[in-house]
């Protein structure tokens, strides 16, 4: 039993980050229907921005404290990842507007491979520490009621509440601003939108830079745990599933689904690992949500496509 | 004033459909076959052959397969690199299983078994379509990637988990070296070729073009969305499966499942776009795009950086590929979505009416 | 507008049923598109269905057509009744249709659009068909002299190798008209195949029309708003309103009917 809660727990915390990188996704399909593949490279070069703007900064402006650095850094960085929606938004997805999905897909495909590129030509290619006072030893919980207690992760813990924590800020913005009033008007109908005077340019460069701040945090958070490494760009193939789980245009669909993955995922390597020769993480997300979307196509809480001639 | 229709006539039906009318068209195609089969050899040098030439052939045969399934039936498949893997795996396992196996039929039965993945994996697109289609295609992607990885049995039980291949012949005729190597790979793109342009202009092709464009109509006149769809990925899967047979024996000769990871899933897919979707000239255009510009960036930029006196390094070089491609794919996308095959269609009509400017 | 025959002729009148709607009923979600609508067919007759929009008249040929499904009802087709088909059936059965919204293939041009109305005819399996030799290569040739035959009757030579989303709106209508021909149905449903078009257009596609009935001698099923073209055509019209049946009969008789008169004009309070 021990042993079940503690994969249980490990999983639904990993689970609370992989959300985190799933709501960027949702939050830009949410708001202009396209699925950005360069989620992951965005995480990528967040992070890699305020791992180097810690270490810069300090170096710079001579002094001493981190946890200055790091808010400067965290500045900074947000910054940039608003100049990087902006530039996005003017570049790429102002000139490719009525285009089909597949385009907007490889346009954001192409994205993901430039943002690679050019994160590591800026900010270099090393791996890169972000300290931002996680703490990193383990703690037990319940000892009383399980010997030994059961094995968490504080800072696995501390993430997944910034995590939910952001994920309710994000859904009350959503519900209770005007902007995100007018993104999810946006989300229904472009054209609908634009009559009633919603500009929509000014809203894309907004939503994509509230990605990229949820892709800051999510780069932070893994960043913390990993390290700043090209590797972190992968992240992106690991919360697809999340999304498609639970359907492209919801927030709490990607919660669920986060959740959901990351327990499964976790189970599935230690109890059904063993037996096929392990390493199953990498496609059981997948093919669990293979499975779910044969009998629901629009995963778990997106909305039915309906075809009419 | 060269390349004008006048007076070619077509007498029958059978000419009318033939695979290039205009008879400009049809010198111009065997002049680059004859090209192709005797003038290259003359001209290449062995890098020429190992570096590109013989990557391009291959890669321009897998781009003809997934551009069956995303170009012609319109299903987005992200998971081409696995169905490659399949190929290459299989066709491994027949040649070193089975004694005296031809090298030629090793490679087929390798499609076979890709086929049979690619039926699969396309089960789902009866029910589910566009992004969530692609997403679920990434599950053979690493499904397959973690299959060849971890059960010993495919490759043989090989302790470093790579895999290798010595000795093709065909006919008894040695294929090492570079032109062997070069002669085999184009013998089968030629007629891979031949034989993916004749279905997509029979009825397949349209009932494939059907489902693409409006799946509902296509059901009304009689189309079974079944029988559409999974012949396009089962079609798809075996000349992709082929292809990666052709990488892993001839290419590459020694592989492991890395060869096939994501990444060859996505340079697929960014040949098909950006060659044309739904062309079998642009799966060669996109081929060649994509084979050419990382030699011609690790060539153009050390030179360009010698002009301005600065050192590029290896990494610099690596990472200014990325953001080359990268911005080319998206140039790419809002210049042309169609891709190179509906730039070269524009220049052949521009040629139509040279020297009049209409 | 086109003259024709007169429509209660002994050889119109007395021809049997080749179509019969039963009780059907569909309803999404919580609307009810169609509530218990009856009515039928005979052989060689022009049938128009005609009422207010959102009468729920292309959903009533899309349950035809077994694209939608009735939760209630059934079609009998020469004799044969059946509550639920696919639109395969369908076709084979020899029924075919256009569309409202055309639902042309874009990516094709006119002669590919108009030949894979020929798909149920076309037997070559994959193997031959990449050899493209023997039966395959005769098929090809086949199918495209009677498409040709169809471009010719339409009028559209000019137009065969052109993509069909380039075509101007009215050609593009001829062009769903054909790949319906090209399954050579007994029953033709045409959804509105007049609407947007001028007088020039109309009058073309209404000489179609009848040819295609008398010539062909194929059954027609009409969708359609212009209520000239409707009295001067069709030998018997149904009328809809909020789906629900409340006019059947000849173009003279449901002129005449006060609630067909009403819905379309409104009543007054």
């Amino acid at each position: 039993m021990g042993p079940f809660l503690e994969t249980l727990i490990g999983g639904l915390m990993s689970g609370m980050l992989y959300s985190l990188v799933a709501l960027g996704f949702v939050l830009i399909f949410k708001a202009s229907g396209v699925f950005n593949f360069a989620q992951g490279a965005m995480v990528l070069f967040a992070a890699l921005a305020m791992a180097r703007f810690a270490e810069w900064f300090p170096a710079l402006l001579g002094f001493d404290n981190k946890v200055l650095a790091n808010v400067l850094a965290f500045v900074a960085a947000m910054a940039v990842m608003v100049a990087v929606a902006w530039l996005i938004e003017r570049l790429v997805l102002s000139k490719l507007v009525n285009q089909e999905g597949i385009t907007l897909l490889m346009a954001t495909l192409g994205v993901t491979y430039f943002l690679d590129g050019f994160g590591q030509t800026l900010f270099g290619s090393e791996i890169y520490k972000i300290d931002i006072g996680l703490p990193k030893d383990p703690m037990f919980l319940f000892d009383k009621v399980f010997e030994g207690g059961l094995l968490v992760n504080k800072e696995d813990l501390y993430a997944a509440v910034i995590a939910a924590a952001l994920v309710i800020a994000l859904s009350a913005f959503f519900q209770y601003t005007s902007t995100g009033r007018a993104l999810r008007a946006v989300a229904d109908d472009h054209q609908a939108a634009q009559s009633i005077g919603i500009p929509l340019n000014r809203i894309w460069v907004i939503v994509w830079a509230v990605a990229g701040f949820v892709a800051l945090v999510a780069g932070m958070i893994w960043g913390s745990k990993l390290g700043v490494q090209f590797s972190l760009s992968l992240v992106a193939l690991k919360a697809l599933p999340v999304v498609i789980l639970g359907g492209l245009t919801s927030v709490p669909g990607a919660i669920i689904g986060g959740l959901v993955i990351g327990v499964g995922e976790k189970l599935s390597e230690v109890f059904i690992g063993p037996m096929l020769g392990g390493g199953i993480e990498i496609w059981f997300g997948y093919v669990l949500v293979l499975f779910v979307l044969l009998v629901r196509p629009q995963g778990l809480f997106g909305e039915k496509i309906i075809d009419r001639v | 004033m060269l390349y004008r229709e006048n007076g070619q006539f077509k007498t029958s039906y059978a000419a009318d459909q033939q695979i290039f009318p205009i008879a400009q068209d049809r010198i111009g195609i065997l002049l680059l076959v004859a090209f192709a089969i005797i003038g290259v050899p003359l001209l290449a040098d062995e890098y020429l052959f190992r570096a590109i030439l013989i990557p391009f052939l291959i890669l321009s045969l897998a781009a003809i397969g997934l551009n069956i399934l995303v170009g012609y039936c319109g299903q987005i498949s992200l998971g081409t690199g696995a169905f490659m893997a399949v190929g290459a795996y299989a066709a491994y396992n027949f040649f070193v299983r089975v004694d005296g196996m031809p090298v030629i039929v090793a490679i087929l039965l390798g499609g076979v078994c890709s086929t049979l993945a690619g039926v699969v994996f396309g089960i789902p697109s009866l029910r589910i379509k566009g992004l969530y289609l692609a997403v679920a295609t990434l599950a053979a992607q690493f499904f397959f990637d973690w299959a060849f990885l971890r059960i010993n049995w495919f490759t043989n039980n090989s302790s470093s988990g790579t895999v290798s291949v010595a000795d093709l012949s065909l006919f008894g005729i040695k294929i090492d070296g570079p032109l062997g190597k070069y002669y085999f790979c184009l013998g089968f793109v030629l007629v891979f070729a031949l034989l993916a342009k004749n279905l997509v202009r029979g009825h397949i092709g349209r009932e494939w073009m059907a489902m693409r464009d409006m799946d509902v109509a296509a059901s009304v006149i009689g189309i079974r969305p079944v029988y559409a769809k999974l012949s396009a990925f089962a079609v798809s899967s075996f000349i992709v499966g082929v292809a990666g047979a052709l990488w892993g024996f001839v290419h590459l000769g020694s592989w492991e499942p890395a060869a096939f990871n994501i990444d060859r899933s996505f340079q697929l897919l960014f040949m098909v776009i950006i060659g044309g979707l739904g062309s079998i000239m642009g799966s060669f255009f996109g081929a060649a795009f994509i084979s050419v510009l990382p030699i011609f960036l690790s060539l153009v930029l050390p030179a360009l950086g010698n002009v301005f006196g600065v050192t590029i390094g290896t990494a610099l070089i690596a990472h200014t590929e990325l953001m080359v491609f990268g911005g080319l794919i998206v140039f790419f996308l809002i210049v042309e979505p169609h891709g190179l095959a509906r730039l070269w269609s524009i220049g052949k009509e521009k040629m139509r009416l040279w020297p009049f400017p209409h | 507008m086109a003259e024709h025959s007169n429509p209660s002729t002994p050889e119109r009148g007395g021809n049997k049923v080749i179509l019969d709607v039963n009780n059907i009923s569909l309803s999404f979600g919580g609307v009810k598109a169609l509530t218990d609508i009856s009515f039928n067919v005979r052989e060689h007759e022009i049938r128009a269905i005609i009422g207010p929009n959102g009468a729920g008249k292309s959903s009533m040929l899309n349950c035809i057509n077994g694209v939608y499904t009735p939760q209630q009802g059934s079609i009998t087709f020469r004799g044969q009744t059946f509550s639920h088909m696919s639109p395969r059936q369908v076709a084979e059965m020899g029924v075919a249709r256009t569309f409202q919204n055309l639902a042309l293939f874009k990516g094709m041009n006119v002669i590919d659009n108009i030949m894979s109305g020929r798909n149920l005819k076309m037997k070559s399996n994959l193997f031959l068909q990449a050899l493209r030799i023997g039966p395959a290569a005769r098929e090809e040739a086949e199918h495209r002299e009677f498409v040709e035959h169809i471009i010719d009757f339409l009028e559209i030579q000019a137009f065969r190798k052109t993509p069909v989303g380039r075509l101007p709106y009215g050609l593009q209508k001829r062009v769903d008209l054909g790949r319906a021909l090209a399954m050579e149905p007994s029953v033709l449903l045409l959804d509105e195949p007049m609407a947007g078009m001028n007088v020039e257009e109309k009058q073309d596609m209404c000489r179609f029309v009848l040819e295609v009935n008398e010539e062909f001698a194929t059954t027609i099923v009409l969708i359609e708003h212009d209520m000239s073209v409707v009295m001067d055509i069709s030998d018997r019209v149904v009328v809809l309103d909020y789906g629900k049946k409340i006019g059947d009969g000849t173009p003279d008789e449901v002129r005449q009917n006060p609630e067909v008169i009403s819905a379309y004009l409104g009543t007054s309070h």
